[in-house]
């Protein structure tokens, strides 16, 4: 099924038919996973798995993809709301869970892609190490350094086997800096071209 | 003889270890992802995997935010 209504040349046609068959998992759904999600569901994913345990607040909405009158609800099924009201043909699993050391690469077992939106360096580093073990052959695209503002010309994609980092090595914490939504959302955005670019790869 | 660290060329020390190497260069926090000549490193083998001579290491500094 074509997903979204596209320009009707071969090009869209072409991606727009492999993404129709797609599944990206996506752990976390704050300011990097919400708007990764509503991304790839524009761009016409057949499926996400996502992955969150919090409710909105409202000192989410500098960034991540929820409205004031969704504050208090569940963000996995916030996020899945508002994916319906844009493309309803990309249908979501959402799991309302917080992922724990150990068992976190589980929901991703038959994902095409897994992209890293976790929040704290700690759960980031275990995450990765996690999939890189248990599903070696599962791309990740995770980032880091997504606090601040400026200097978007510093960010890179360091890639080590399948785990693509979109990565602004200088960024400070978010314990010390600011998180808002033109770096974070450009770093989501910038994961959701990697995965674009992951399951079209050179088959046009 | 050296290694070189984020493309960065370091002195190379004998029987060296991965954790030893993250200290000496001040990778002091342990969120890192690490690659000896492409392969990854997972981070409980730090203390075990001695630096090759001429090894060409990538650290990734995981930063919190999201």
């Amino acid at each position: 099924m074509v997903i979204i209504p596209m320009d009707g040349n071969d090009k869209s046609q072409k991606i727009a038919s492999i993404l129709s068959t797609k599944t990206v998992g996506i752990a976390g759904a704050g300011g990097l996973g919400s708007n990764v999600a509503v991304s790839l569901a524009r761009s016409g994913i057949n499926h996400l798995v996502i992955v969150d345990f919090d409710l909105v607040e409202e000192s989410n909405l500098n960034r991540q993809y929820y409205f004031l009158s969704q504050i208090g609800k569940e963000k996995v099924k916030a996020l899945q709301d508002n994916i319906k009201q844009i493309n309803p043909h990309t249908s979501c699993s959402i799991i309302n869970k917080k992922l724990t050391k150990g068992s976190m690469w589980k929901p991703f077992t038959h994902v095409d892609v897994v992209v890293e939106a976790l929040d704290s360096a700690e759960t980031k580093t275990q995450f990765i190490e996690e999939i890189m073990h248990h599903l070696p052959n599962t791309p990740i695209v995770a980032a880091s350094g997504v606090a601040g503002i400026g200097n978007s010309d510093r960010i890179v994609t360091k890639q080590i086997g399948n785990l693509h980092m979109v990565y602004d090595e200088h960024a400070f914490s978010s314990d010390d800096d600011v998180l808002l939504a033109p770096k974070v959302c450009l770093m989501a955005n910038w994961q959701a071209n990697i995965v674009l670019e992951l399951l079209v790869g050179d088959t046009l | 003889m050296n290694i070189t660290v984020n493309n960065k060329t370091v002195t190379y020390v004998e029987n060296e270890t991965m954790k030893d190497l993250l200290k000496r260069l001040k990778f002091t926090f342990p969120l890192v992802i690490v690659k000896i000549d492409g392969n990854h490193i997972p981070r409980d083998k730090y203390s075990d995997v001695k630096v090759p001579e001429n090894a060409d290491i990538q650290v990734i500094h995981m930063i919190s935010g999201g």
